[in-house]
């Protein structure tokens, strides 16, 4: 094995079996396999660790930090991402953020996190760097036959085969981009969020950014800044949440009504009546009218992107028509003419090392039906760490999660009847949303409300646990 | 409600939305010349005790044994931000934030009240081990205890005063006199709101990651009476290790090598 951080481990070919094909497997035993060392990995790595199982993590890349670390080349953060959840929303529950950074932290310091709780918890050594996954494949007694290889291919194939397996491969890297009628004949530059890393790719060009998603705002306001001229392109109106209300982080005070239990009209009476107070009435901007309520759609928290318009510095348009040599025409048929157009359109989950039909995923659509959207239905010893679009933080959802498969591990052996009718439970709640009412679109596949999806997995843990 | 089990909660609404707010924190340390890859201890003095407590003689020693050594002060105590209206969540919230700034897993070390502290830090930080020294779990027997051994200096405290720890509640007759009053009059105060809550306050939640617990004390001590420190130990599945003859800050007291050579014998055995 080329990983670099080898060293000094105990030889994993303690047992050799045979894979039905003849090929030779080294039997892990007890050990779980967790897939991916960004943030949702390194939750499920120390976790289960802590709950007294064998790690093996598998990171094609040659840190951690996943997503968070810019150096990677599947990271899709620019140089100017911070969070858009408060930090008591983004922190893991049991190793708080140092309390002298500020609300939104820098994706710098995110890393630095993230590798701190790596160091902290001793997790590198478990850490196989440079190594992807390229097959997953199920065994007999709910065991699975991992098979790896250097990243970018090089070296020899290697299959071990563990007692369970946590993905957490992310699901911000392989971009989605829609199909334009014209788009191939377009002369101008075209580029997707993804390959967006800092204002200086859009100075001084005529710019159109198209989605409305956190990502596509925030472009937008850089673009505002730096380009000569920027269009905005959405399908729809948005609520633009302030990252700050009544001088405090807006989802602190969502969640101190949420934790007073107030009831979702109420707090969506609530939120408008604020926006109005703030925000105020968008349309006099030019922006469409938002044609869903308050919570509908992921939240969108940015405080510049109406400032920028109110300041003429971004042009919202309607959705892109098609696309014609040298200018784009919008649904209300204005032709413009940009230079660039940059789709932050979002990103599609991806198992390329896995049939997408063991997660429910038959027609490969990139939309698995798990419960919890975690646990697949068949395989009680799998489970997809991360795979959550959260109205706000993501990490301590990664970590509940993580802590409930490593519970669940344990009571297979402790008490296999409980972890039964847990998997009873997988079969019978796959596919369940945690989210109220949420305007229907691909990126909402994953939508889950923090409070409603974090009651929804103390549930299944006091259910696992109950005498 | 027993330490270990119990239910663990995920859903913390209240305390998201109203973060504690961070303090100047002092950190003071010991590190051993040789890293041998031992855990860090961080410890955590009690109230009116300051990081100073421990620098005196049990930081030095345990850097001597190879073990990575700090101490907390716990806001408005010692060197750290001045902090009247403190509360018992805002010292947890001082020790987590110390622990998870420290290089690698910690063991938690509380003192008297310091030892309540922990016991709730255990629950929002994964430890490798916990220690409670001579630990005042709160509750009405406290009250009772010190009472009875110093009402002049207990009573003001019920109604938001300072607590006047004296002499004879802290150390053993072995210490020279001088050098007690002068530790006694190094005490500061803590929080009223925290020290009322040290009387009526939520069981502590179940410890993450289910460290290993040691509790001692001596059953000498003016502060904490035996039966409360057995209580203590028998939360967390054990027996007290008893220092006779010993006062409540056993970390000053004339025979402090002992109780930290006990508390670090068990580290490397566990």
């Amino acid at each position: 094995m080329s990983s670099s951080t080898d060293h000094g481990r105990p030889d994993p070919d303690a047992t050799v079996a045979l894979a039905p094909d003849g090929r030779s497997v080294s039997d892990r035993g007890d050990t779980v396999c967790v897939i991916g060392a960004g943030a949702s990995g390194l939750a499920a790595l120390k976790n289960l660790r802590e709950h007294g199982f064998g790690v093996d993590c598998y990171e094609r890349e040659t840190g951690v930090g996943g997503a968070w670390n810019w150096r990677h080349d599947r990271s899709p953060v620019y140089a100017s991402t911070h969070l858009i959840s408060s930090r008591p929303f983004t922190q893991f529950p049991d190793f708080p953020m140092p309390d002298d950074w500020p609300d939104y932290p820098h994706h710098g310091q995110l890393l630095s996190y993230f590798e701190r709780y790596a160091d902290h918890f001793d997790l590198r050594s478990h850490i196989w760097f440079g190594t992807e996954v390229i097959r997953v494949e199920p065994v007999a007694g709910d065991r699975w036959d991992v098979t790896t290889r250097s990243t970018g291919g090089y070296g020899p194939e290697r299959t071990s085969r563990y007692a369970a397996v946590v993905i957490a491969n992310g699901h911000n890297w392989s971009p989605k981009l829609p199909a334009y009628e014209g788009l191939e004949q377009f002369r101008g530059e075209i580029m997707h969020a993804s390959s967006y890393k800092d204002a200086t790719q859009v100075r001084g060009k005529r710019v159109l950014v198209v989605g409305g998603g956190n990502t596509g705002c925030d472009i937008a306001v850089e673009a505002a800044q730096q380009a000569s001229q920027c269009w905005h392109s959405t399908r729809r109106g948005y609520w633009y949440t302030p990252k700050y209300l009544l001088g405090r982080p807006a989802d602190q005070v969502n969640d101190g009504l949420l934790a007073w239990r107030v009831p979702l009209a109420v707090r969506r009476w609530l939120h408008r009546l604020v926006l109005r107070l703030t925000v105020g009435d968008l349309t006099r901007f030019g922006l469409p009218r938002p044609d869903h309520k308050v919570y509908e759609t992921h939240p969108i928290v940015n405080s510049q992107l109406v400032h920028y318009v109110g300041h003429g510095r971004i042009a919202p348009v309607p959705d892109v028509a098609r696309f014609h040599g040298s200018a784009v025409e919008l649904t209300d048929g204005q032709q413009i003419e940009p230079e660039l157009v940059v789709f932050a359109t979002g990103y599609l989950p991806r198992f390329e090392f896995l049939d997408p039909s063991l997660l429910g995923d038959d027609g490969a659509q990139g939309q698995p039906r798990l419960w919890l959207n975690a646990f697949a239905p068949g395989h009680p010893t799998l489970a997809v760490v991360g795979l959550v679009q959260s109205d706000s933080g993501l990490f301590p959802l990664s970590h509940w999660q993580a802590v409930l498969f490593a519970r669940l591990l344990r009571q297979r052996v402790e008490r296999p009847e409980r972890a039964a009718a847990f998997a009873a439970q997988v079969t019978a709640g796959a596919g369940q949303r945690y989210a109220g009412r949420v305007v229907s679109s691909s990126r909402h596949v994953f939508e889950v409300g923090h409070t409603e999806y974090l009651r929804a997995v103390q549930r299944a843990l006091d259910e696992l646990e109950a005498a | 409600m027993s330490a270990r089990t119990g239910r663990v909660r995920i859903l913390r609404g209240r305390e998201w939305a109203r973060p504690v707010r961070p303090a100047r924190r002092e950190l003071v340390s010991a590190l051993p010349e040789l890293e041998e890859g031992r855990p860090p201890l961080l410890f955590v003095p009690g109230f009116g005790h300051g990081a100073w407590a421990f620098a005196e003689h049990w930081l030095g020693h345990t850097a001597g044994r190879g073990f990575p050594a700090y101490a907390v002060s716990l806001r408005g105590h010692g060197g750290s931000a001045p902090a009247p209206e403190a509360t018992l969540r805002a010292y947890v919230h001082d020790v987590t934030q110390a622990a998870a700034s420290l290089p690698r897993q910690a063991v938690l070390v509380g003192h008297g009240a310091g030892a309540l502290v922990v016991a709730h830090a255990l629950a929002r930080y994964p430890a490798r081990a916990a220690v409670l020294v001579a630990p005042v779990l709160g509750g009405w027997g406290t009250l009772g205890a010190a009472l009875r051994h110093n009402p002049a200096g207990t009573v003001p405290a019920v109604f938001g005063g300072p607590l006047r720890l004296t002499r004879r509640q802290l150390f053993s007759p072995d210490l020279p006199d001088p050098q007690a009053r002068q530790y006694v009059a190094r005490l500061g105060r803590a929080g009223r709101r925290a020290q009322w809550q040290l009387l009526a306050h939520r069981a502590p939640e179940p410890a993450v990651g289910a460290p290993p617990v040691l509790v001692l004390g001596s059953p000498d001590d003016r502060v904490v009476p035996p039966a409360a420190l057995t209580r203590a130990a028998r939360r967390y599945g054990s027996a007290p290790l008893l220092f006779p003859g010993m006062g409540h800050d056993l970390m000053l007291d004339a025979r402090w090598p002992e109780p930290i050579d006990a508390i670090l014998d068990w580290l490397a055995k566990a």
